[in-house]
């Protein structure tokens, strides 16, 4: 394993702007869309960095920038030391094998009229890639690894379920060995039950070949299970990250309490005991996004400076950076919510404080799937 | 790997023999083997097709050819043919042709060669320029897309037969000049070559449709972030998912052809005598047909059986391609 503070994935400053088109003859830019403006993020060599945030946050965006399926409007993407932000089509080409995607919809992912043992074979044809043993031995070999039957190379994706064509988009992500795969919300479609497979799998591949993911997810509970260190994302910008555990024992960042408090604790008594943030408002445009802090306009604890002051990436110590004027430490979240005086403020005895406890639970929740499915791995 | 995982991907497994798949292609296969409409009409199309093919091997079994005269099977006193049908006989089966006494079987199978020649040639023009065109509209967009629009736009506002009947004696002129064989070979590669720049247009607007749809899925980016080249995207990821409006579109339009082609030599564009075709077989009618109706009727006849035939068969070629037809 490489060493620890190795970067396979250095991201500074991405911004990617989608420019607004009159509509006529001759289209005249009226605007910019700021799906993302201004992040930074990296990824070390065999880790996973969780990109969090609702839908419409940029963080799609940011991945497919990342591979320069989009390109990027400024900003630096290194990839292995190499800054392929501004490569060539040709230049950039041998750099493909070395940052693969896994993609979220696992029946658009594969071409209907190919079949998998010529989907899986692609990398390797189009790199140009001779594997010891040549590249039908590689496709099965693949195929066993991913656990479907290599005797199936001949068959088509329409006759496989979701989670089985996930596994395909898997084994062509990782046929060439990459060193970053970007995972663009790849159980997001799929039942809960195979989602644990999926995951499972995807941290097999991690401990056997050391590559490392972007992990792209709107579900807390899945990016818990499975990446090192979590970045949350709102309306193009990175609020909040830091390892997974500080990130959930401890969020700053009023985005991040929010959050959490959404997902859904399997025990209905302290769901209905718990107190749940609801952000008032929409997401708001990135075609205007608001001044200053951009969460401003939903954000509980805001004040006159957050409407003015753009807040900075500042680390509150062990790297858990948080780009927020006024953080919240936990103990503080019922008296910033109703104020010091509504008699609200201790929702529940202070220690072990009903955020923890909502942790606890949340842990319970991700321990039970990755519980269930250990159990079944050991089946074998 | 987990238990889980393998009942998962064995699942399908039932019958270990089965393990070559089925792509789309040989489910729309085995849907259009079960569709009598298609079985009917494409032995009709088959048999039609083999006729022009064997056109030489059928007429010289029979006895009979398209070109030579027999003066003895008319009316000395106006060419009219002697007997009922047109004079139908064992020599000639179908009856011979006013004043000269063709035959008009022979004339009928060897014009059946032309009119699927110019159909299918057109066809296969139209296929091919209209794929192209439209894949890299589509793909491209952009500048690109635009000018591929308006010159689509500029053809398709174009008036077709205006054109086709103006410019008909000088093009075939030019093509004789550029070493096409004089007489019919000019007039039919300029029949094939004016239906097919006329016709793609429509192809090329289906064609880029699907491909900006297509172009949007996640299997082309894949192909783009292995680091694919633009060809290879377009003939190796997306081609093959044209197929199916691509095929629908050709089958329904080759009867519009060959009907399209009768309705030119008709009107005296396209083949001329002695050579025949539909068209022409219909217009020399149209002088005789109350006294020698058969004249008129089999040739129309015929051209209505193909087109009809063809419009089923394509109908059913549509539906056993289209992924939303109820399973039957």
């Amino acid at each position: 394993m490489p060493a620890d503070s190795e970067r396979v994935l250095d991201v500074r400053d991405l911004q990617v702007y989608f420019p607004v088109r009159s509509r006529g003859v001759f289209p005249r830019t009226i605007g910019q869309i700021k799906a993302v403006d201004g992040v930074s993020l990296h990824v070390e060599a065999g880790k996973t960095l969780g990109l969090v945030g609702e839908s419409g946050c940029g963080k799609s965006t940011t991945g497919r920038a990342i591979l320069r399926l989009t390109q990027p409007t400024a900003g630096s993407v290194e990839l292995n030391g190499t800054d392929i932000t501004n490569l060539s089509r040709r230049q950039l080409r041998p750099l493909r094998r070395e940052a693969q995607m896994i993609f979220q919809d696992p029946y658009n992912a594969l071409n209907p009229r190919q079949t998998i043992g010529s989907i899986i074979a692609a990398p390797f044809r189009i790199q140009g890639v001779e594997p010891p043993g040549g590249v039908r031995t590689a496709v099965r070999e693949l195929l066993d690894r991913v656990g479907l039957n290599p005797e199936h190379v001949n068959r088509y994706p329409n006759e496989f379920s979701g989670g089985q064509r996930q596994r395909i988009g898997i084994a062509r992500a990782i046929a060439l060995r990459p060193k970053l795969i970007i995972c663009d919300e790849p159980v997001s479609a799929l039942d809960v039950s195979i989602q644990a497979q999926i995951l499972n799998l995807l941290q097999d591949l991690q401990d056997d070949f050391g590559v490392s993911y972007l992990f792209i997810a709107h579900d807390l509970a899945v990016v818990r299970q499975i990446a090192d260190r979590v970045a949350v994302m709102y309306l193009g910008h990175i609020v909040e990250s830091s390892s997974r555990e500080e990130l959930y024992k401890r969020p700053l960042h009023p985005y991040t309490h929010a959050l959490l408090s959404a997902v859904p604790i399997p025990d209905p008594e302290a769901q209905t005991q718990r107190e749940r943030i609801v952000l008032g408002g929409d997401l708001p445009s990135p075609l205007n996004p608001p001044s200053g802090c951009v969460f401003h306009t939903r954000c509980f604890v805001a004040q006159d400076r957050c409407r003015t002051e753009v807040p900075i990436m500042r680390d509150m110590g062990q790297g858990h950076l948080v780009a927020c004027h006024f953080p919240i430490e936990e103990q503080r979240i019922g008296e910033v919510i109703h104020g010091p005086d509504s008699g609200l403020t201790a929702p529940l005895e202070p220690e072990p404080g009903y955020f923890s406890e909502s942790i606890t639970d949340l842990g319970a929740v991700g321990t039970t799937r990755l519980d269930s499915a250990n159990s079944t791995d050991e089946g074998i | 790997m987990s238990q889980v995982v393998e009942t998962e991907s064995r699942a399908s497994e039932a019958d270990p023999s089965d393990v070559k798949g089925r792509s789309l292609t040989q489910i729309a296969w085995g849907r259009l083997r079960r569709d009598k409409t298609f079985i009917v009409s494409t032995i009709i199309l088959a048999f039609f097709l083999l006729a022009a093919i064997f056109a030489p091997v059928i007429t010289g079994f029979l006895g009979v050819d398209p070109y030579s005269l027999d003066p003895d099977v008319l009316d000395p006193a106006g060419g009219k043919p002697i007997g009922p049908w047109g004079g139908a006989s064992w020599e000639h089966p179908l009856g011979v042709e006013w004043g000269t006494g063709r035959d008009i079987f022979a004339r009928l199978i060897y014009g059946l060669r032309i009119s699927l020649l110019i159909a299918f040639s057109a066809t296969i023009l139209v296929v091919i320029l209209g794929t192209l065109f439209g894949i890299i509209s589509g793909y491209a967009r952009g500048w690109v897309d635009a000018s591929i629009g308006r010159l689509m736009d500029l053809i398709l506002a174009f008036p077709f037969f205006l054109i086709i009947l103006a410019l008909s004696g000088t093009m075939t002129q030019r093509l004789t000049d550029l070493g096409v064989p004089e007489g019919n070979a000019s007039r039919i590669t300029y029949l094939i070559l004016v239906l097919g720049i006329f016709g793609w247009p429509y192809l090329a607007r289906i064609v880029r449709g699907e491909v900006l749809s297509l172009r949007e899925r996640e299997f082309v980016e894949s192909a783009v972030s292995l680091g694919a080249s633009t060809p290879r995207i377009l003939f190796r990821e997306i081609l093959p998912n044209l197929w199916a409006p691509i095929l629908v579109y050709a089958t329904l339009l080759l009867p519009v052809y060959v009907a399209t082609e009768a309705v030119l030599s008709f009107l005296g564009v396209g083949v001329l005598p002695p050579d025949p075709s539909f068209g022409a077989m219909l217009g020399a009618s149209t002088q005789y047909w109350t006294l020698v109706p058969s004249y008129l009727f089999i040739p129309g006849t015929l051209l209505v059986i193909i087109v009809v035939a063809f419009n089923l068969a394509g109908d059913s070629v549509r539906d056993a391609l289209d992924p939303k037809a109820a399973k039957r």
